[in-house]
């Protein structure tokens, strides 16, 4: 049989219903009644305590939401979602309330193990080099702050940070505690009109992180949060706020998977950065939601809002992504470098198999004065998979010396996926310099064949030549993430080749 | 005993039959040489003999230490010993050339039911043999023969060679690109690994380079066919008189 014929009999073979990551936790919820109304949203509200200002924000939220339609310019293809039929809060019963890891509901921790998260981690992997000038990963920690369903349950490293003067908590315990800094940021970055998705978001979101770094601070340990999609038919609506103020520096880290589902279940979360004057803040995202069964049945739609503002002089912030999950991904982390001599990043992977359908890019925005921005995005596409990349860099009249390099590199596995292209570029002054490149090849079969010639199994092939190709961004990742992601993407093309 | 045995095979490939019937067998611990002119066959019979797809085998077998060879997948092969060095070695970018070693020698040790090597262990032995082959411990670094010299292709091949320990090595064109030191540290490092129990069979254009790997056999193949078969001296022959003489033949 020739060899691209081979690879698509193997790629029709797909199982995905053996989706590593597919299981349930057993546990009791507290649920809000099916459907979305005015009455929905005061429930949220009034479960988490809010104050009157929240419970408002909210409700001219869902009022806006309300006149709203649907975005229907991506290139995903869906049953049309009934908003009546979904529920929109669910929390895990609290025993009592938690201080530590040891009185967590061992349910929760088991699922975390078999994901193979280190909840406990201080980090130390083997056979990984430190990047030149970093410290030794020995020392290095990540603080979780676990949110399970919809609530968070966890919270780790607190008193270090507190040292720090690091604000890292749920945010709504944000709400309740630091008002004064939530209500000058939330919106401030995607505005509750935003899009169909951040208004419903801004309306019912039921929890998320919140971070604030002071002035000068460097935040002593990377930030991770992972997010859980438990509970049938619950949207999930997590709303995340970082500010790095003048000076600061902060690395946040966001990661999941989801158990195994038959209906669609959506995921529509908002993030917002807000970086000052010469702050920088790096946001890595791994994401492994439920991507459907062999059929292209089940799997989460996840529709995400993430915006980062460079508001200050010489701020950066810079997006990493390794998408690997969902049904269909509608997301575009983007930068607004307002901020003169401000930079925004956006690396990216993408990876597409079976049924699912990825339209994901970033939007750079220049307004200041000698702003740059930097996009490598990789996509991957395999099965009957749709992989687009969608990008926007644009020049404000007055970014003079604006500057943008975009790669884009797609890599097709047989021959009955797709991946596209569509970059829009925007340059309203002449001083802006702007370097598009885009390749798109077909995995080789001849260099497939080399490896197993030396003993490597197909798939074994498959996974180390595409991480190969993904190098540049993998190295983008904080350490801890790397070694995961890795392995997540060798386990996302399994399927790709029998 | 017979290592590989090559029975009356015949190849397609996209329907154009390229092997007509070529019967080969190669005993324990010798080394043959193919010659032939461009196109006679030599590059389609290395390949079925490592199971790479898109070639028909419509009749004949081929036997590994008496096994069915075609029954087995290619990585399976490469883990019963069936190593075959590329005429056109393939750049894999991103790959550390290191982590290529590594993750292909444990695949096969693992395929094989045996342990995998501790690092220093293996470090060691990169070392050692890269050492002896002229190649600088910064080209391990970098992608697998990204930006490698022709030369360095070459020379890496050897290095997997060495590695991995194949009871068959086939040498698809070694010499070819090669310069004359390229080439004299290249089939050093082949002669190293000349064993009893290890066989050779090295595709050549070319006499100059049977002077440095000294073979029992000599084929010559012509038409997807092996014409004549005779000792070292029958490549000199064919040196001085060329092919044509056997193109009659077949
Ligand atoms: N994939 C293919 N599709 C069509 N024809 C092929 C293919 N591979 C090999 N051939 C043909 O088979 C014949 C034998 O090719 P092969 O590469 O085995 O020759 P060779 O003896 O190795 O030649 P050289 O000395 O030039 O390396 C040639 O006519 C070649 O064009
Ligand atoms: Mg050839």
């Amino acid at each position: 049989m020739p060899a691209v014929q081979e690879t698509v009999e193997r790629v029709k073979r797909i199982d995905v219903d053996q989706y590593r990551y597919g299981f349930e936790t057993l546990i009791e919820s507290d649920k809000a009644p099916k459907g979305l109304s005015e009455d929905t949203v005061k429930f949220i509200s009034q479960k988490k305590n809010e104050p009157d200002w929240m419970l408002q924000w909210r409700l001219e939220a869902y009022r806006r939401w309300l006149t709203m339609q649907e975005p229907t310019w991506a290139r995903v293809d869906y049953p049309k979602i009934d908003f009546q039929d979904l529920y929109y809060y669910s929390a895990p019963k609290p025993k009592k309330t938690v201080t530590s890891l040891d009185e967590i509901d061992p349910e929760i921790l088991k699922t975390y193990e078999k994901l193979g998260i280190p909840l406990r981690e201080v980090a130390m992997l083997e056979g990984v080099e430190p990047k030149p000038g970093e410290e030794d990963p020995n020392k290095r920690k990540i603080a979780v702050d676990a949110v399970f369903d919809s609530v968070s349950v966890a919270t780790t490293f607190k008193a270090e940070l507190k040292k720090a003067g690091v604000i890292f908590m749920p945010i709504s315990e944000a709400i309740r505690e630091h008002p004064e800094l939530v209500q000058k940021y939330l919106g401030s970055v995607v505005p509750t009109s935003d899009n169909f998705y951040a208004t419903l978001n801004s309306a019912v979101f039921s929890d998320g992180s919140f971070v604030y770094v002071p002035p000068g601070v460097r935040c002593p340990m990377e930030l991770s949060t992972y997010f859980r999609i438990n509970e049938r038919n619950t949207g999930q609506f997590e709303r995340t706020l970082i500010i790095a103020d003048k000076g600061a520096y902060v690395s946040y880290l966001e990661g999941c998977t989801a158990p195994q589902r038959d209906e669609n279940q959506l995921h529509a979360a908002v993030v917002e950065l807000v970086a000052h004057d010469d702050a920088e803040i790096k946001y890595s995202t791994v994401q492994n939601w439920y991507p459907g069964n062999s059929e292209g049945k089940g799997g989460i739609y996840n529709f995400v809002t993430k915006r980062g503002d460079c508001r200050g002089d010489r701020s950066k912030i810079s997006w990493t992504q390794v998408e690997t999950g969902s049904a269909i991904t509608w997301k575009y982390p983007s930068c607004i470098l307002r901020g003169d001599n401000s930079s925004g990043e956006f690396y990216s992977i993408a990876i597409s198999n079976g049924f699912q359908q990825v339209d994901s890019g970033t939007k750079m925005i220049h307004l200041g004065k000698n702003t740059s921005s930097r996009i490598i995005s990789k996509g991957i596409a395999a099965g009957k998979s749709q992989n687009t990349y969608r990008g926007l860099v644009t020049a404000h009249r007055k970014a003079t010396g604006a500057r943008n390099f975009t790669a884009c590199d797609s890599l097709l596995i047989g021959d009955k996926c797709g991946a596209h292209t569509v970059p829009y570029i925007e340059a309203k002054n002449s001083s802006a310099t702007f370097e598009h490149e885009a390749t798109t090849s077909k995995i080789s079969e001849d260099v497939l064949f080399y490896c197993i010639q030396r003993g490597l199994s197909q798939e074994e092939a498959v996974g180390l030549v595409v991480n190969g190709f993904v190098k540049d961004v993998l190295q983008q990742l904080p350490m801890e993430f790397a070694v995961e992601a890795q392995k997540l993407i060798s386990i996302s093309l399994e399927g790709s080749v029998g | 005993m017979a290592l590989l045995e090559v029975k009356d095979l015949k190849v397609r490939v996209e329907e154009r039959e390229i092997l007509h019937g070529l019967t080969l067998t190669v005993n324990e611990g010798e080394i043959h040489a193919i010659m032939g002119p461009n196109g006679s066959g030599k590059s389609t019979l290395s390949h079925v003999i490592a199971g790479k797809p898109g070639y028909e085998v419509t009749d004949g077998q081929i036997l590994f230490k008496g096994e069915d060879l075609l029954e087995m997948s290619p990585d399976e092969r490469a883990a019963k010993g069936v190593f075959l060095a590329f005429q056109y070695p393939v750049e894999i970018p991103g790959v550390a050339t290191m982590n290529f070693l590594r993750t292909a020698l444990n695949a096969q040790r693992k395929a094989r039911g045996e342990d995998e090597f501790s690092t220093p262990d293996f470090l060691r032995k990169v070392r050692e043999v890269s050492k002896s082959l002229n190649i600088p411990q910064d080209m391990l670094k970098r992608g697998v023969n990204v930006g490698f010299s022709g030369g360095e292709k070459k020379r890496n091949e050897v290095l997997q060679m060495a590695l991995f320990e194949p009871s068959l090595c086939i040498l698809d064109e070694m010499d070819s690109g090669l310069d004359i030191d390229a080439l004299r540290i290249a089939a050093d490092g082949v002669n190293a690994l000349r064993s009893p129990k290890r066989s050779m069979v090295v595709i050549t254009h070319y006499q100059r380079l049977l002077n440095y790997i000294v073979p029992d056999v000599v084929h010559v193949m012509s038409k997807g066919r092996v014409v004549k078969s005779g000792g070292k001296e029958l490549a000199l022959e064919l040196e001085a008189s060329g092919y044509a003489q056997f193109e009659d033949a077949a």
